[in-house]
């Protein structure tokens, strides 16, 4: 016996909800795409064609994706063999964990950045402790630049990589170590031969989203190096802004661009995350 | 062996990691002169004070108290509701709830911002209430994941029927059955979206710049003034999360032990 409720009612259940995300998400985009087709004069390509031979904002593309690659693979390899470690922790153990780095997922953006300065800005901590020490190699180290900003890309990669990586290795089960062991495997021979193969599109799954994750990132970078540095999220940004002059219709084809990469991704990510997840079950 | 030390070595490498930007940030809040050595000087009060006793400071932490929070009493009052209907009574289209839920996931404040300016700029509706909408939408994963794993942790629909069955008006049957099951999901959901939105930067920086001073603005505006007032703001932001993220625990965990048995 299913209770129903009238077609009214359910309609007026769902349709503030529906009209929220029309008005502050789908209309918006939608008008973006839109507006990055558009010129003073109707219909143009002109901004994707601008796109495509103004080296600037290539160079913004590149430097965003290569960032973005980097720090995903860095946060994805630590946390691999850091979960692995996690593992002999006992449940309650492993749990208190996952709250700390859950907290310290939500530590990102200005704070971030500002934590960094306090770290290794021009009087950091170890900007002094090696400068002490005599230490020279933060000589060449800026934090005002890529290997700063790498290293706060890491910083909020690291808790997402964990709290994504952790349940598909938890679908690891001990019987199939055992079973292989038993079998005559080495622990070498059952990672790279049944744990790895197993995990292996969810850890796929897991690459797309830090690098989505990554792509449009904003705030830290902005705050560290208050658009100077040339990456796509900052680009966008000073383009709708007016930083130098507003340019919607080019910031909108840009963002485009930006959007399609992440669908792509997070298509990527679910279609891999859901063959996991029903290779563990 | 040598396999495990090295997972150990990156284990440790990944939690000091974590831990030292915020353990250094936190000192610095309380360090009295620390530009030449290597640990502080001494230790203070004093910035925290001088913050508490700035009136700009108290006035951004109301408006991204008021902001954060309203954004989140509104997803509950409209979000919620459409879930229940959606995943009770209409469960074939569920799917397309999940995919509005990845797309908001992945479009990064960034762009949305370049739509709800183009959009909403010119037609003179006072821009906070464009970014609050905004805002409602964003927490649309967060809400949904808790609505939802909690529905999915009882059998909500035999529970309503059961309930009418055994006599209960349909108002009671939801709020007094379904209500106090899902409600331990429903507010560590909205401790989380709360947390997510008083950290939120991109959208209130781009889309209405410092005419609504939220404490993110107030703290990128001091960043390049007063390092040690940063400092502060940035402890108590730390505070405040740190405090969410152990509600959100304590609740998630309760739930889950509920259910169980």
């Amino acid at each position: 016996m299913v209770v129903l409720i009238s077609k009214r009612q359910s309609i007026a259940w769902l349709s503030p909800f529906l009209v929220l995300l029309l008005l502050f998400f789908l209309v918006p985009l939608l008008y973006m795409l839109i507006t990055s087709f558009q010129n003073s004069e109707g219909f143009t390509l002109a901004q994707y064609k601008s796109i495509f031979t103004n080296d600037y904002i290539l160079q913004g593309f590149k430097n965003s994706i290569t960032l973005s690659v980097i720090s995903a693979v860095i946060a994805l390899f630590v946390t691999l063999f850091a979960v692995y470690a996690m593992m002999k922790f006992s449940e309650p153990v492993r749990e208190k964990i996952l709250i700390l780095t859950n907290l310290t997922s939500n530590f990102s953006g200005i704070p971030l950045a500002f934590a960094f300065i306090v770290l290794l800005g021009n009087s950091g901590l170890f900007t002094l402790l090696f400068d002490k020490w005599d230490i020279d190699v933060l000589t060449s180290f800026s934090l005002y630049s890529w290997g700063g900003l790498l290293l706060i890309y890491i910083y909020f990669q690291l808790p997402l990589a964990l709290m994504l990586l952790y349940p598909i290795y938890d679908g690891i089960q001990q019987q199939w170590k055992e079973a292989a062991a038993l079998l005559g495997a080495s622990s070498w021979q059952f990672w790279l031969k049944i744990g790895l193969p197993v995990m292996l599109p969810g850890i796929v799954g897991t690459f797309s989203v830090l690098f989505a994750n990554a792509m449009g990132a904003y705030a830290s970078a902005y705050a560290l190096t208050s658009s100077n540095y040339n990456l796509v999220a900052i680009r966008i940004g000073s383009l709708i802004k007016g930083d130098i002059f507003a340019q919607p219709e080019l910031a909108s084809a840009i963002a485009v661009i930006l959007a399609v990469t992440m669908v792509t991704a997070m298509l990527i990510s679910e279609w891999s995350i859901s063959k996991t997840r029903r290779k563990v079950k | 062996m040598k396999k495990r030390g090295l997972a150990d070595f990156f284990f440790l490498l990944l939690v000091g990691y974590l831990l030292l930007p915020v353990l250094a940030t936190m000192l610095y809040a309380f360090a009295t002169k620390w530009n030449k050595t290597i640990l502080p000087e001494g230790l203070t009060f004093k910035w925290l004070a001088t913050l508490f006793q700035d009136t700009e400071f108290i006035q951004a932490f109301g408006r991204s108290v008021l902001l954060a929070g309203g954004a989140v009493s509104i997803a509950l009052l409209v979000i919620v509701p459409a879930i229940f209907v959606i995943v009770l009574y209409f469960p074939k289209y569920e799917k397309w709830i999940q995919m509005a839920v990845v797309m908001v996931y992945s479009f990064p404040g960034i762009i949305l911002a370049v739509g709800l300016i183009r959009v909403y700029s010119k037609i003179g509706i006072p821009m906070i209430f464009v970014v609050l909408g905004a805002y409602v939408v964003g927490i649309l994963p967060y809400i949904y994941q808790g609505t939802r794993n909690s529905l999915r942790n009882i059998d909500a629909r035999q529970l309503l029927d059961a309930a009418q069955l055994l006599g209960a008006s349909k108002r009671q049957a939801f709020t007094k059955i379904l209500l106090p099951t899902v409600y331990p999901g429903l507010f560590a959901g909205a401790l989380l979206s709360f947390s997510v939105l008083f950290g939120e930067f991109v959208l209130i920086n781009l889309v209405v710049g410092s005419r609504f001073e939220t404490v993110q603005i107030y703290l990128m505006k001091k960043l390049s003034t007063s390092g040690h007032i940063a400092s502060a703001v940035v402890f108590i932001y730390l505070v405040l999360i740190g405090l969410l993220t152990f509600v959100i625990a304590i609740v998630t965990k309760r739930s889950k032990g509920a259910t169980n048995l």
